[in-house]
């Protein structure tokens, strides 16, 4: 046992040492351990170097809290995590920690030399200096700031661990298992709700567990020993559920929540192995009562930021719970009461302290107690400064004016190794406001409590601003019965003594003699900003809560100024002359505490990360080693590169191919909706712009979607199959997206309508084969189907069989070509497409990708939705008029087609360029100019699609250019970076005019 | 995450759900014979309320029907939710 771990708590195990490495040196703590308070047990308080000055400090709190002692947790490139905090961390057998923000090391710090220079570091002083000259940003300002700054490194391998998510539902959920969380658990399961009881800590019981004072009694036992009593029952109560290590990260509306449930953390690295880290609870709970307690909030005075200064309860949590001794020499600094509990507890176990009080007195039982133990307390005092560079070593004190506004009489200097410091308690309404509950302040405390938003949700204890044990106790029970409207009489008779505190003196900003320019008052440790910053904030005109966090960065730390928010606000009230409640406070948003993005995923990781869709011709692309593209969540073979082929020489082979003999596609994703019912026709003529109820049966017809208002959506074609029968095609990305459409207007609009959607699109496989060869290849898979042009025209369709399987046969062509798709059983597709490969190997049949496929609709001018259009294009803007029905009375987006801005004549409309250097490809998304002299040059529109044709041997483009339609033969500029690329305007079909290719 | 009440399936996750903006918006019968503001305020005029809101919901990953919700924009509170075509309550 070190010198100070000074006696044994049952929460420490003294007889399982656990080793550890920090900074790369070795320790030893015990099994219950925190990092924080087995570093403190070897006399480490030195942790960290703060962000912007670098000065040094040390651990602060014993919580979620802790602004200073974050660390790094082990190097390696997959597991290291950054932003730990060591006073939540339990050590564990192999546990390498690292301080964060230092370079070279903890204590050489080449940073430190901003400490020196801070009074060029004001407020804003990011945002001022670093402005300019612009040229200085990405080499000198960046890598300065990010060399000097950065809150720890993140890993650079994927996270080897497991994480889970688990949906839970309860009718009570209770956060925070202090006293007040326990009796709510306790009180709610036993009135039969299935109840969940949540903490943060790895032992429930809050700050009471460990509290040991004579003047605070339940039942005439010691409040620690009562409420350990009442944990032991926890067990035996049915309906309850207990999860300790598990913190809420977030409450959402609906009383819906989201909790981290920490498994392995704590354990050996030998024992971690293989086991689930990390659970996320995603609770739904009818009721939700929050008793997250307070937090102790520090004192704002002359580097008030040293190692060896921690809250005063924390010390007395080192020494109650983990039984370490923050120091052998230490002074207790307060405004209230709670500090004497601190102080008393210290001198039982030996432990030398003095107390210095911001009050004129305390009359409280627990001050007598300290007075009569003979610790000595200064009252009316203030320190003014404390000294010690790598440790505190000593403070300064002067005696507050009657008004609190100065400091008066002589400087007292005290010798000390800690300092303990408590500006009061701040309820932790984190959870309230993140659910959208406000906030009242209350001005007896100076704290904002929740202001009650429903009947959904309550906040007992210290987080609604009960601080005394009666009251907690009293108030908790009575609101719990109301809540849950229950007549619990458990605790009604519970007698409860203790410590009532009636003097209170709140100064958020302690006077100096030293101008406070002169000063370091920190407010947010781990931002480094300090009350100066702060007044220079509202000196240059910020009034917004909001906006001075953002500018002195108060708050925004990995804490989120949990420390910080109170004081800051308090400064800003008190400077501005207004009360504190009339400020508003800022917004906790989730997460409450930092959460590894592992957590946030699960499961949801590499394979499982999304839905990935295939055809069952997938495996076929894959043997025969297709590179592939994602469109929507489908893979579609993009290119099938022979021989070590570029993608370019193989889309060349591949579209040559397909019109010089050849060539097959995977259509299977293209979207298809099968649409059914008497009014089948009429509806089609309401949603596309051509007329529908002509169509014959037995043929097909390209049909155009546009929005509401004009502009292109979707497009595909529809097969006439029956009289109320029709198959619908759409694009593949598009396919989800138009059934929604289509059953919005079905349901919202035109109820009266008999008509019935199905989505279709994974019920069949198609294989598109097309080329001057492919009747021929058809007609050997088909030897009965009649491929005579005059039975079997371009735009229609026929059933068949394979082997006794029905198909369906189209004629429609989306390159240009004589093409047949064949539509069979999804189960079959696989069988389909090796019989086209077969039937086809003598004329050297050649599959393509989406590549090939949008290289050769291009050579025939045909757009692709969502490449060549983008939201903002009209039929007219696609030179498309003939597919606008004249006659129709409506369809969706036709009143639209007038109106005074689809009319205009400048708009951006669809083009072809010819590059005037065959060979040159142009850039898709390049923009188009027609002069490069006049700035700032006038943009006219940009290349949607290009490609190299083989067929034609020279470079294509489609384009969108203001008023394009009108300026075939015309000569523009595609200005790239190194060259400007001279192009001419030429008609969109590259390829065929006539269609005789169809027929061929 | 609100939770919504689809009067089809009963209540479900609002991830489950998709919104379609503004209720009541009901298309014109005879679009052709609107004059571009008619019909401009029928395309585009939306409100936007802080407040209690008549909205347009899909319960896209489950039955995959439209419905109305009455809605408080200030705290996700849905006051009533009823099938298309039924009359909205009154506020
Ligand atoms: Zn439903």
């Amino acid at each position: 046992m070190s010198d100070l771990r000074v006696h044994k708590t049952k929460y420490i195990n003294e007889t399982k040492r656990v080793s550890f490495k920090y900074d790369g040196k070795n320790y030893f703590g015990y099994e219950g351990d925190t990092l924080a308070s087995a570093l403190l047990a070897n006399g480490v308080h030195l942790i960290g170097r703060s962000f912007k000055y670098h000065r040094p400090r040390g651990i602060m709190t014993c919580g979620s809290e802790e602004p200073n002692a974050i660390c790094q947790i082990s190097d390696k490139n997959d597991l290291t995590e950054p932003n730990v905090r060591a006073t939540e961390l339990e050590i564990y057998d192999g546990l390498e920690a690292f301080s964060q923000n230092c370079w070279p090391n903890v204590k050489f710090d080449i940073g430190g030399i901003n400490n020196l220079i801070s009074p060029l570091i004001p407020a804003g002083f990011y945002y001022k200096t670093f402005m300019w000259p612009k040229s200085f940003w990405k080499k000198i300002y960046e890598p300065l700031i990010r060399m000097s700054a950065g809150l720890g490194k993140s890993p650079t391998e994927p996270d080897p661990d497991i994480y889970d998510h688990k949906y839970v539902h309860y009718d009570v959920l209770v956060i925070g298992g202090g006293l007040s969380g326990i009796i709510s658990a306790k009180i709610a399961a036993k009135s039969n709700l299935k109840t969940l009881l949540v903490d943060d800590k790895k032992t429930l019981g809050g700050s009471t567990i460990y509290q040991s004072n004579d003047s605070f009694k339940i039942d005439d036992q010691h409040s620690s020993k009562w409420l350990e009593k009442e944990i032991n029952e926890i067990s035996e109560i049915e309906n309850l559920t207990v999860k300790t290590r598990t913190s809420i990260a977030a409450y959402h509306g609906y009383n819906y929540l989201l909790a981290r449930e920490n498994l392995t953390d704590h354990l050996s690295i030998k024992d971690k192995k293989d086991k689930i880290r990390q659970r996320l609870w995603k609770i739904r709970a009818k009721k939700v009562i929050v008793a997250t307690g307070s937090i102790e909030r520090p004192l704002v005075f002359n580097n008030n930021d040293r190692p060896g200064i921690l809250l005063s309860n924390s010390i007395n949590k080192y020494l109650d719970y983990y039984g370490v001794a923050c120091g052998t020499n230490i002074i207790l600094f307060t405004n209230n009461d709670s500090a004497y509990e601190t102080a008393i507890s210290l001198h039982k176990k030996g432990i030398k302290n003095l107390i210095v009080d911001l009050r004129k007195n305390s009359q409280s039982e627990i001050a007598k107690q300290a007075q009569n133990l003979g610790i000595k307390i200064y009252f009316n005092h203030v320190v003014t400064n404390t000294f010690g560079y790598r440790k505190i070593n000593s403070v300064e004190l002067m005696e507050l004016s009657d008004d609190g506004n100065t400091t008066i009489g002589n400087k007292i200097k005290l010798n000390c190794d800690c300092l303990g410091i408590s500006g009061g308690w701040t309820p932790m309404v984190h959870m309230h406001t993140q659910s959208g509950g406000k906030l009242d302040f209350k001005n007896d405390d100076q704290v904002f409590i929740p202001k009650e938003i429903d009947n959904d949700q309550i906040s007992v204890g210290a987080c609604n601003g009960d601080f005394d044990l009666e009251t907690i106790i009293d108030k908790t029970v009575n609101k719990i019965n109301i809540f849950l409207e229950i007549n619990n009489q458990d605790y009604k008779n519970t007698k409860v003594g203790c410590s009532i505190e009636k003097e209170k003196r709140n100064i958020w900003l302690l006077p100096n003699k030293i101008p406070l320019g002169k000063t370091k008052c920190f407010i947010d440790f781990q931002n480094d900003s300090t009350a100066k910053d702060i007044k220079l904030a509202l000196k240059e005109g910020f009034r917004s809560i909001e906006h001075v966090k953002r500018y002195t960065t108060t708050g925004m730390a990995t804490d989120q100024g949990k420390l910080s928010n109170m004081h800051a606000l308090g400064i800003i009230a008190d400077t501005a002359g207004v009360k504190m409640g009339t400020l508003g406070t800022t917004t906790f948003r989730p997460p409450f505490t930092p959460l590894t993005f592992g957590t946030i995923v699960g499961r949801n990781v590499g394979k499982f990360f999304e839905v990935v869709r295939k055809t069952s011709i997938h495996d076929w692309h894959v043997d025969n080693k297709a590179k592939f593209e994602n469109v929507g969540q489908w893979k579609r073979p993009w290119y099938y590169p022979k021989n070590g082929e570029t993608m370019h020489d193989a889309v060349q082979r591949e579209s040559k191919a397909a019109r010089d003999s050849a060539g097959i596609l995977d259509a299977s994703t293209l979207g298809k909706i099968d649409i059914q019912g008497t009014d089948a026709s009429e509806f089609l003529n309401r949603i596309y712009t051509n007329a529908w109820s002509k169509l014959s049966i037995g043929k097909c017809r390209y049909g155009l979607m546009l929005n509401e208002d004009g502009m292109v959506y979707d497009d595909g074609v529809t097969t006439r199959l029956a009289e109320n029968h029709y198959l619908m095609t759409t694009t593949t990305g598009g396919a989800a997206n138009v059934l929604g459409k289509l059953e919005d207007y079905l349901q919202t609009e035109w109820p009266e309508l008999d008509v019935y959607l199905t989505s279709v699109t994974d019920h069949y496989s198609t294989a598109s084969v097309c080329g001057p060869n492919s009747k021929k290849i058809i007609n050997k898979i088909f030897p009965e189907l009649d491929l005579n042009d005059e039975d079997f025209p371009h735009m229609s369709f026929k059933n068949t069989k394979l082997d006794n399987i029905n198909c369906r046969v189209m004629r429609i062509s989306f390159t240009g070509e004589l093409s047949y798709e064949i539509n069979i059983e999804s189960k079959y597709g696989k069988s389909l497409w090796e019989k086209c490969i077969n039937a086809g190997q003598e004329f050297n049949i050649t599959p393509y990708g989406t590549e090939t496929m949008h290289l050769l609709r291009a050579e025939k001018g045909f757009i692709i939705v969502g490449q060549d259009t983008d939201g903002t294009m009209t039929p007219s803007d696609l030179q498309m008029d003939w597919i606008v029905s004249k006659k129709k009375y409506d369809f969706i987006g036709k009143r639209s087609l007038y109106r005074s801005d689809t009319i205009r004549e400048d708009r951006k409309q669809l083009v072809g360029l010819l590059t005037d250097d065959p060979k040159e490809i142009l850039e898709e998304g390049a923009q188009i100019v027609s002069d490069t002299n006049t700035k700032p040059i006038d943009m006219l529109g940009h290349v949607t699609s290009s490609y190299f044709s083989p067929n034609l041997n020279k470079s294509i483009a489609l384009a969108v250019v203001r008023s394009g339609k009108n300026m075939k033969g015309q000569k523009l500029i595609i200005p790239m970076k190194n060259k400007n690329i001279n192009v001419t305007v030429s008609d969109t079909i590259f390829l065929d005019k006539e269609n005789k290719r169809l027929n061929a | 995450m609100f939770l919504i009440n689809c009067p089809f399936c009963g209540e479900r996750d609002q991830s489950e759900f998709s919104s379609g903006g503004e209720a009541h918006i009901v298309r014109p019968k005879q679009p052709t014979e609107l004059s571009d503001d008619q019909w401009a305020e029928f395309l585009f005029m939306r409100k936007n309320i802080k407040g209690v809101q008549f909205e347009r919901w899909n319960h896209s990953h489950g039955c995959r029907k439209w419905f109305n919700v009455v809605r408080d924009t200030s705290n996700d509170k849905i006051h009533s939710v009823y099938k298309m075509g039924e009359k909205p309550p009154v506020k």
